[in-house]
């Protein structure tokens, strides 16, 4: 009774004056720092648009290059590549994050050295250590059962594959490493306590759930490796930079090249982030709400 | 009484470091009975109930369920610990319902169910499905098959942890303060479940801080304090003449 009498008595009197503005039109917050900003960054752009587009670049090469034959296998071959590798990269990560955590201290050493060594050496070096293993060891194999010829076996293809597959699976057992560390250990505890063995576990309730938090950076990663195969031109693998080389040592159009070579790794970039948004939507399942992953479609609106 | 009992705990201790979280626990639980266990928090009866079903590691002491000893086996004189396929096997016929639910977050409801009957037991998916289905209309929530825990009430997903563990067809169940993580408009309807599941005869051991619980429940109550068993007796004896201080003292701030 009296908080009632005594809340309808303290609210404003509308017919006093100074209240009487419920009418008014309500205008936005104007930015006009914001346009001066955006003016500025427009200017510089053009500026540097104009300079390229009047600079010692024949555009009409550019265009004629682009869809050129060897542009297009070395396409394919740093496409190729990157998903060779990654797969590789990845099942090693995994099997690599796995023997980390394991109780089982032989296969924790184990996985210890391969992190240690391929994260301490330089990926250059690792290439070039594969494609020259022939003089280290002439002939692979097991002796008396099967032997071939090192050259044969390790080819550019091979010493490539080898070179960042391998280097990979040492940063992306980190990243499951850290996606493992991220699932609650009640999820743990309650797997083992319906009868689930250790790696029946990881397999059915943690690495599904660490998906989530492995995945935006191992995209990230894919996205690495499409620009790190560039790496295999000194060890002679015909990706897309090494054939735009072999094009500009022949016509000396060295940036005309270049350019398309950047190109064409933004269009493989940018559709690998596209599959990213999609990947990220289907382990997002169970976690209520878009907070967590990019919407770069909605964002754009 | 000459059935033999569903677990008996022989002189268990278990060490943190230096800290004695059980010290020479003996308890025995026949079948069908409901055990309460009280007591203040980090007195060890999370560490007792998480000994039955091996989630930790009893340093010394044995414990038996159904007659099989948990997780060794003996060979003369020694105790060989058990491989981890084999306390798995062991872990199948104890159900353990957790404080914090933890359902699995990927799964709907009725894949949370169907889990450890079709994973760890391999029994055909069709079957796993159709006791699923009777296992939620028995806790109430056969709407919610289809909902994942994140879409659930603290209460619903703790009504559906106890259907996944009841699952897997188990003679033994434990609950780990199993309504101290709910708001308390919710502790009524998992409190109700668990009533009807200790009506249809399920040896049950209880950690709680529901005295009401447990004294309505309960076939027995056990008070722990400091990884010790201070007294245990009938819910009559332990909740309402303590013959122990320290059970009284106990009751009483909880009672408050």
């Amino acid at each position: 009774m009296m908080p009632n009498s005594r809340s309808t008595d303290s609210r404003p009197d509308p017919r006093r004056p100074e209240f009487s503005i419920a009418h008014l039109r309500h205008v936005p917050r104007r930015f006009y720092r914001r346009w001066a900003a955006a003016g500025l960054i427009l200017a510089v752009f053009g500026f540097v648009a104009h300079a390229f587009a009047t600079g010692q670049i024949e555009w009409d090469v550019v265009a004629k290059f682009f869809t050129a034959t060897a542009i297009m296998e070395g396409l394919v071959n740093t496409v190729i590549m990157t998903v060779l590798a990654m797969i590789l990269g990845i099942f090693l990560g995994v099997v690599f994050a796995i023997m980390f955590m394991s109780p089982n201290p032989v296969l924790k050493t184990v996985a210890c050295f391969y992190i240690w060594f391929f994260r301490g050496t330089p990926l250059l070096l690792q290439l070039l250590l594969w494609f020259n293993l022939a003089l280290v060891f002439p002939m692979i194999g097991i002796p008396g059962l099967f032997e071939y010829r090192t050259v044969a076996v390790i080819t550019p293809f091979m010493a490539t594959l080898l070179g960042l597959g391998i280097n990979q699976g040492a940063y992306t057992a980190e990243v499951v490493r850290s996606g493992i560390l991220s699932v609650d250990i009640g999820q743990t505890e309650a797997a083992k306590a319906i009868g689930m063995t250790r790696l029946t576990t990881l397999r059915r309730i943690v690495l599904p759930q660490a998906m989530r938090v492995i995945i935006p950076p191992v995209g990230n990663e894919v996205i690495s490796m499409v620009k790190l195969t560039s790496m295999a031109s000194v060890i002679q693998y015909a990706e897309i930079l090494r054939n735009a080389q072999s094009i500009y040592y022949a016509n000396a159009r060295v940036i005309e090249l270049l350019i398309v070579a950047a190109l064409w790794y933004l269009i493989v970039v940018t559709a690998l982030s596209v599959g990213q948004y999609f990947l990220e939507k289907h382990f997002a399942k169970g976690v209520g709400g878009a907070r967590n992953r990019p919407r770069p479609v909605e964002r754009s609106l | 009484m000459n059935t033999p009992p569903m677990v008996v705990a022989v002189n268990v201790h278990k060490y943190f470091g230096s800290l004695c979280a059980l010290k020479d626990i003996s308890i025995d639980v026949a079948k069908g009975e409901v055990l309460c266990v009280i007591g203040p928090s980090g007195s060890g009866k999370s560490t007792f109930l998480r000994c039955i079903n091996q989630l930790e590691k009893t340093d010394r002491g044995a414990i038996w369920i159904d007659g099989e000893l948990a997780g060794f086996r003996r060979v003369g004189d020694a105790l060989y610990e058990l491989n981890d396929k084999e306390i798995a096997r062991q872990r199948i016929s104890i159900g353990m319902v957790f404080q914090r639910f933890n359902l699995f977050g990927h799964m709907t409801a009725l894949e949370n169910i169907t889990e450890g009957p079709v994973t760890a037991q391999k029994r055909p998916r069709a079957e796993a499905v159709e006791e699923a289905l009777a296992l939620l209309n028995r806790v109430g929530l056969s709407a919610k098959r289809d909902a994942y825990p994140a879409q659930l009430s603290g209460g619903q997903q703790q009504r559906v942890a106890i259907a996944r563990a009841l699952a897997m067809r188990p003679k033994l169940m434990l609950f780990d303060e199993p309504t101290s993580a709910l708001d308390p408009e919710l502790v009524g309807e998992v409190l109700a479940a668990m009533r009807d599941l200790a009506r249809s005869g399920m040896t049950m051991i209880v950690v709680t801080h529901e005295l009401g619980f447990a004294r309505e429940v309960a076939s027995r109550v056990v008070f722990m304090d400091e990884g010790a068993v201070v007294e245990s007796g009938s819910p009559r004896e332990i909740l309402v003449r303590p013959q122990h201080p320290r059970t009284r003292d106990f009751i009483a701030a909880v009672l408050k």
